[in-house]
């Protein structure tokens, strides 16, 4: 099997700074914009409130509610996330987790930390606010919108320094986990309402093109329905 | 104590593709056979049952289907004077994991090798010169020629109903056909499905600069169809869920969809999964194998005695338990005597993203893995001139997506702000409005880059790893660099809004945090003497002549293109002599 096209993400992912200015914006991701009900409160199982507090902080930055379309709270995403830290994946259990751990062999032979997906969560969220607390007094998730994305920057280009896990390896899986929240099968607690599908264009679980082989150039006009049999 | 099981003709190791081929083969000589798969049982119902298949996080992102890496990984390292550290999470290539292996989640491109493939080094030598091939490179022929694959190439292509188009048939070149390939004897058994919008794109802009597009052929059926067995398979629908999910649909061929149906109710023939072999075993003389040693799901030690031993787990597994087992002499570089784990290879990539404007609408989603693409193959082997280039070899160029899945493959150009508003603005662009142009390129075999036993790593029950030693060498990237080169050209006829080439360039080290390709080949290779090689020309192991091992293992470098064609066409015309005449007479069938 071959996807060769999926090298594009590590050479933007490895070598391109973000060049974005957001405009501070005090704006609750969750009011009501797009005509979508309040999405239902969820209390997490896994993160404690002031790492609940960041999981959405950050969550609201990566996937801002600006711009176009959903943003990531709006379509759940800290609940995705807070749901797979319960789950095998948030445990490592996915992982070949034998150690000896060489954390100092090439980034080209993978990840090589003793941290499962919790723990690097656990370890991060930790020290990022540790960090903004002593540069700007505060918790992440009190910071402005410009200077949390600005934080973030520094987290993605490892420009801030943590002490166990570093920050870019926290900030490749809050935002690794971020994507599949937003776009993953709403079973898995984010995607609400397939907020992200209809707005890409996405049909999710239809899995079923027959009618569209003869089609080629025309817009597939079905809107998506997700694994449970919603529709959208 | 081992608990030891009743003897038995023939045991099997991995009940993937190569292991229900040689199931079947041996059942219906009379044999009875015990097949061990080290993965659960698994079937289309339940197992990829609509619509809990549709779950790109599941299948897609955590691979529920794949090998677990927590009870066995590989380590890897980029050359000889390296320490290895382990593939902890899953990125460059997919282990498949139970009853069909990665027959299961395969993207189905049933490929044939080119003639000259198989004759590499002679063809090269021929062709350019023996100073041609670079001192390091250990390329070498197959001892076995296309003419006498041919017959099993076909029988294969009948048995998934692979939909294709001949481009070569009895010598025939055939219009919407690829020119390139070998004479066939027969047309694909199902007509190829509809080229996606992007492959109808590729095709117009490939006739402008006068090259021959066509259907890559796909083990997916486009009719419904009856193989030789009698099996039935339906059309595919293109859900865009194939690489890395299970059929749902009995379209994708799999061992489950193809044989295992008629295998079912033979009641010379007992599959016991969760049954993970440690060790072949052989007498005392190691002149015989004798058996295996497995783990079975709960925890004991087994040990099946068979008078025949068929070794058909992945390419990489093969290998491990090759040098588990002590069989053969494990290759050392730096002598560059001992052939186990020698000649290992890979395949190299390179991923071009061709972005439309947001009036020319993809449907990246509608696509299957192989199925509904368009190829081209004028820079693939020796089909064109290499004396000027610096390079042998070349890429399969391939257009088109396989689903649009939006975690895995969400395609953006280069410089796209990773997240943001930035991000998102490039997704709503971007998504419903590009594709990709893949290649699957040729990898050389070289001196320094081999398989062995870890030092320090071990699975679950204590046992070493296999070791991975590999990079690039340039004789690759200068190959994927003028491949590129060419694929900039059919872009350009396109006329995007924008495109981009990702590649691996001269100085890049090999990155395994990247899926790339499953295509790893070599270490356990064919040749035509005990000295370069762990097989025969039958698949039959030098050192124990009721070992029979297949897979890609037996690759001695890598072609462009896909695996699995060529090593079922091996493990069909193996079977064919043991049922001739290994079976009437059992003893070394080439000698050594």
């Amino acid at each position: 099997m071959t996807q060769p096209f999926l090298l594009d993400r590590r050479r933007f992912l490895l070598g391109a700074a973000p060049a974005v200015t957001i405009a501070a914006l005090g704006v609750s991701a969750c009011s009501k914009t797009s005509g979508h009900p309040d999405p239902p409160t969820y209390s997490p199982t896994y993160f404690s409130a002031a790492e609940w507090a960041f999981v959405n902080a950050a969550v609201g930055r990566l996937i801002p509610a600006e711009g176009t379309g959903p943003g990531g709270l709006q379509a759940g995403v800290p609940e995705f996330i807070d749901r797979q830290m319960e789950l095998p994946y948030g445990h490592g259990a996915y992982f070949y987790m034998k150690g000896p751990f060489r954390s100092d062999s090439p980034a080209t032979l993978g990840y090589q930390l003793r941290y499962s997906p919790r723990e690097i969560y656990r370890l991060g969220i930790a020290a990022a606010n540790l960090a903004t607390q002593e540069s700007r007094g505060q918790a992440f998730a009190l910071l402005a919108p410009d200077d949390q994305d600005s934080f973030l920057e520094r987290m993605e280009k490892g420009d801030v320094r943590f002490p166990s896990v570093p920050a870019s390896v926290f900030f490749g899986q809050l935002l690794g986990n971020s994507r599949e929240g937003f776009f993953a099968d709403p079973l898995y607690g984010g995607n609400r309402g397939m907020l992200a599908w209809q707005w890409i264009g996405f049909p999710g679980a239809r899995a079923d093109f027959t009618d569209w082989l003869d089609q080629a150039g025309r817009a597939y006009p079905y809107g998506p329905v997700s694994i449970s049999g919603a529709r959208a | 104590m081992a608990e030891r099981k009743k003897p038995v003709d023939a045991v099997i190791i991995g009940y993937g593709w190569t292991g229900a081929i040689m199931a079947k083969a041996l059942t219906d000589a009379g044999l009875s056979v015990v097949a061990l798969e080290r993965g659960p049982e698994l079937d289309t119902s339940p197992d990829f049952e609509y619509p809990r298949i549709a779950d790109e996080l599941k299948y897609g992102v955590r691979g529920d289907l794949w090998q677990p890496l927590a009870q066995e990984t590989v380590t890897v390292r980029h050359t000889v004077n390296d320490v290895a550290v382990p593939y902890r999470k899953y990125g460059s290539f997919i282990f498949g994991n139970g009853v069909g292996g990665a027959g299961v989640h395969w993207n189905g491109m049933v490929w044939r090798v080119s003639p000259e493939d198989l004759r590499f080094r002679s063809h090269i030598e021929q062709r350019y010169g023996k100073a041609f091939i670079p001192k390091d490179m250990t390329i070498q022929d197959y001892p076995v020629t296309f003419g006498e694959l041919e017959p099993h190439f076909d029988h294969f292509e009948k048995v998934c109903g692979v939909s294709g188009i001949a481009g070569n048939l009895r010598g025939h070149i055939r219009a919407g056909g690829n020119p390139f390939e070998g004479a066939r004897a027969d047309e694909y058994p199902t007509p190829p499905l509809p080229a996606i919008y992007f492959g109808q794109l590729f095709d117009k802009a490939t006739a402008e600069l006068g090259y021959k597009s066509f259907p890559l052929p796909a083990a997916n059926s486009s009719v419904a169809y009856t193989n030789p067995y009698g099996v039935r398979l339906g059309p595919c629908n293109m859900c865009g869920f194939c690489e890395r999910f299970g059929c749902f649909l009995y379209s994708k061929a799999s061992p489950q969809t193809t044989i295992l149906p008629i295998l079912a109710d033979r009641k010379n023939l007992e599959v016991r999964t969760g049954a993970y072999v440690t060790k072949i075993l052989q007498d005392k003389t190691r002149a015989m194998a004798t058996g295996v040693s497995y783990i079975d799901e709960n925890g004991r030690e087994v040990v099946q005695p068979a008078d025949l031993v068929v070794l058909s787990a992945f390419q990489l597994h093969n290998v491990r338990l090759l040098l588990l087992s002590g069989i053969g002499t494990p290759y050392d570089p730096g002598s560059g005597k001992g052939v186990v784990g020698k000649n290992y290879a890979y395949q190299m990539s390179s991923g071009t993203g061709v972005y439309f404007s947001e009036d020319v609408e993809i449907n990246p989603f509608i696509g299957a893995g192989a199925a509904g693409k368009r190829a081209i193959d004028e820079f693939n082997s020796d089909h064109y001139d290499h004396a000027q280039l610096g390079f042998i070899g070349g890429s399969l160029i391939l257009a088109g997506g396989t689903g649009g899945r939006p975690i895995e493959q969400m395609m953006l150009p280069p410089g796209t702000p990773a997240w943001g508003t930035g991000w998102k603005a490039a997704v709503r662009k971007h998504y419903r409005h590009s594709a990709p142009i893949g290649t699957l390129g040729s990898v050389m075999s070289y001196r320094d880059r081999y398989l062995s036993l870890d030092p320090t790593y071990t699975d679950a029950h204590g046992l070493p790893l296999l070791r991975i030693t590999f990079d690039w060498h340039d004789n690759e990237t200068r190959m994927a660099a003028y491949t590129a080169s060419k694929i900039e050209e059919i872009v350009r006829a396109m006329r995007p809004e924008k495109q981009a080439t990702m590649l691996i360039r001269p100085g890049d080290h090999y990155d395994v945090r990247f899926y790339q390709s499953t295509h790893t080949t070599g270490g356990a290779t064919m040749g035509s003497n005990p000295s370069n090689s762990v097989v025969n020309r039958y698949s039959q192991s030098w050192d124990l002549p009721n070992l029979f091992v297949y897979g890609a293992s037996a690759f001695p470098q890598n072609f462009g293109g896909a695996p699995t064609g060529l090593l079922a066409g091996l493990a069909y015309f193996s079977a064919a002599k043991i049922r001739d005449t290994y079976l009437k007479s059992p003893g070394p069938l080439v000698p050594a």
